[in-house]
């Protein structure tokens, strides 16, 4: 089933097109994974899944994004709302420079979910659900960017499944971080994969190999192909995804 | 590389050593001269602490023609006065710092920067000839009490030229905050309300401390126009509505006094004495907000 569909989104920074004619389903539990060279506009496309480009200005959007089929760029749909149900993970792990505990609070406190002890139930789950609650248990209320690198980037998504979005897009949630930490976030992708569904912007086509279920490649702007993953990375059906999955383009 | 002639390598090398020498002496003749500026407080005002004796010195009482030289009255005054300012200042300081980095479109963001900056310029003279003929008269009828000049008005006063300060260095400390924590409370379904206050702002919080203590070594250093507008009554804050009755700071009194005093008196020492402590309060405001500066960006470096 469909979580998110998408139908000919154009996106456009000012007067330049950078993404045209995107249409692409996003199924409900599964890992969906955008590959392509720099620039092609992978980045782009997952921020206009939770309309964080509206946070640019001079940007545009045409076309369709339905969110449980209804328009998230309807006039009627919240965009606050929207970004309670689709959280997003980002790129190098930003934290707050706050305490452990306040960074997985932040999102259920902004929202006004539940007074102190349910608080901190939810903030024990979103650790647990981000496999850091045994490292961190013990100093809650020390900063967070005490924490290393990886351990910063899985509180994030703690921080993302604090809020229990339905949708959890990753956007190269893994390019700043060692082997053994990026092992730890593939492991809790598959994990996350029961209750959520994450869409993962990558530059390592191996990992989107290793941890997605759908792939689609973009190049220049434009969606080339979109498939089940093993698919696509064994019989492409398009030369230029080949050229680019075999390393000849891009 | 082309090797250059020798000559012309040792006449270049001079220069350089003459340009770079006087930027030297430059440099460390300001420092010099604070310590000149320093010493000379000393000489002038240390006699003071053995001409009278202590308890006369921290008295209740400032009464130069009587040999009362209580200095409490003068500190408490100014301190109070500095207080009034900065809770004025702070929350519209931080409010306007909020709303020109945040908030206003672009056109708004270029006509305050440059109207905060003239704001900055306004000689005190100016602002307290203002406050007397203006907002003392407007105290003194609405709060119905006996003189506009008071603590109050100072306060008042103090803050709209601590504002500048405030505002410009909150800013800064704001514009440091990375976008990657706006973008974070944003993508978590924040309001940009709530992403400004609950993320924004505490991360700034720092620098936001090294602008208010700024403001208020700016604050307590103020004299014409605390002056002008403090009514300059050396008495005990004690009483619950000293806020709204005459005070007298330590500038006012040393720029009010030192006219008439003879040089070399007991009177002219106590005025130093009283100099030798304000300096010393300004300059541990400022270290305090140096310090605090130097943890930003230590920080800074961690992220």
């Amino acid at each position: 089933m469909e979580k998110i569909q998408v139908n000919h989104l154009d996106f456009y920074y000012g007067s330049h097109l950078a993404l045209s004619d995107i249409s692409i389903p996003i199924r409900e539990h599964q890992i969906t994974a955008l590959i392509g060279p720099s620039g092609c506009g992978k980045s782009t496309f997952l921020r206009c899944l939770n309309r964080m480009n509206d946070t640019i200005r001079g940007t545009r959007v045409t076309g369709e994004v339905l969110l449980d089929g209804q328009d998230i760029y309807n006039r009627n749909t919240g965009v606050f709302e929207l970004r309670k149900r689709v959280g997003m993970v980002f790129q190098r792990p930003n934290p707050f420079p706050q305490s452990i505990f306040s960074n997985v609070a932040f999102g259920p406190r902004v929202l006004g979910l539940g007074n102190r002890n349910e608080l901190a139930h939810i903030v024990e789950e979103s650790l647990r659900g981000a496999v850091l609650w045994d490292e961190v248990k013990d100093k809650l209320h020390e900063d967070a960017f005490s924490l290393s690198l990886g351990q910063q980037q899985r509180l994030c998504i703690a921080r993302a499944i604090a809020v229990k979005p339905e949708v959890i897009l990753m956007d190269e949630p893994c390019s700043a971080l060692d082997p053994i930490a990026t092992q730890h976030i593939e492991e809790l992708m598959r994990a996350l994969k029961a209750d959520y569904t994450i869409v993962i912007v990558t530059h390592n086509m191996q990992q989107a190999a290793r941890v997605s279920d759908f792939t689609g490649f973009f190049w220049m702007g434009k969606l080339v192909e979109f498939d089940v993953t093993k698919s696509m990375f064994t019989r492409p059906s398009q030369k230029l995804t080949e050229d680019y999955i075999t390393g000849r383009a891009g | 590389m082309v090797a250059q002639p020798r000559a012309e390598a040792a006449q270049a090398g001079w220069r350089e050593f003459i340009i770079e020498a006087l930027i030297r002496v430059l440099g460390f003749s300001t420092i010099g001269f604070v310590l000149l500026i320093f010493l000379f407080l000393l000489r002038e005002g240390v006699p003071t602490f053995y001409e009278v004796s202590p308890s006369n010195l921290f008295g209740t009482h400032w009464y130069p023609t009587f040999d009362l030289f209580g200095t409490l009255p003068l500190l408490l005054g100014s301190a109070l006065v500095t207080v009034t300012a900065i809770l004025i200042a702070l929350p519209l300081g931080v409010a306007t710092a909020v709303f020109v980095r945040e908030v206003a479109p672009d056109w708004a963001r270029e006509v305050l920067k440059p109207l905060i900056e003239v704001l900055a310029g306004i000689p005190s003279v100016v602002l307290g000839f203002f406050g007397m003929h203006v907002i003392a008269p407007l105290i003194r009828e609405t709060l119905g009490v006996p003189t506009g000049l008071t603590v109050f008005t100072g306060g008042l006063l103090l803050a709209y030229m601590a504002l500048p300060t405030i505002i410009s260095v909150a800013e800064d400390a704001l514009d440091a905050v990375p976008k990657s924590f706006r973008d974070a409370g944003l993508a978590m379904g924040a309001t940009q309300w709530q992403t400004i206050w609950r993320v924004v702002v505490p991360a700034a919080r720092s620098g936001i401390t090294t602008a208010v203590l700024l403001g208020m070594g700016r604050a307590i250093g103020e004299t014409m126009a605390v002056m002008m507008v403090t009514g300059n009554a050396a008495r005990m804050p004690f009483t619950l509505d000293s806020l709204f009755r005459p005070a007298r700071t330590m500038t006012a009194t040393i720029a009010a006094e030192m006219g008439e005093v003879a040089q070399g008196s007991t009177h002219y020492h106590a005025l130093f004495g009283i100099a030798i402590i304000l300096f010393l309060l300004t300059f541990l405001i400022n270290l305090v907000a140096a310090s605090t500066i130097f943890k930003k960006q230590r920080r800074g470096g961690l992220r």
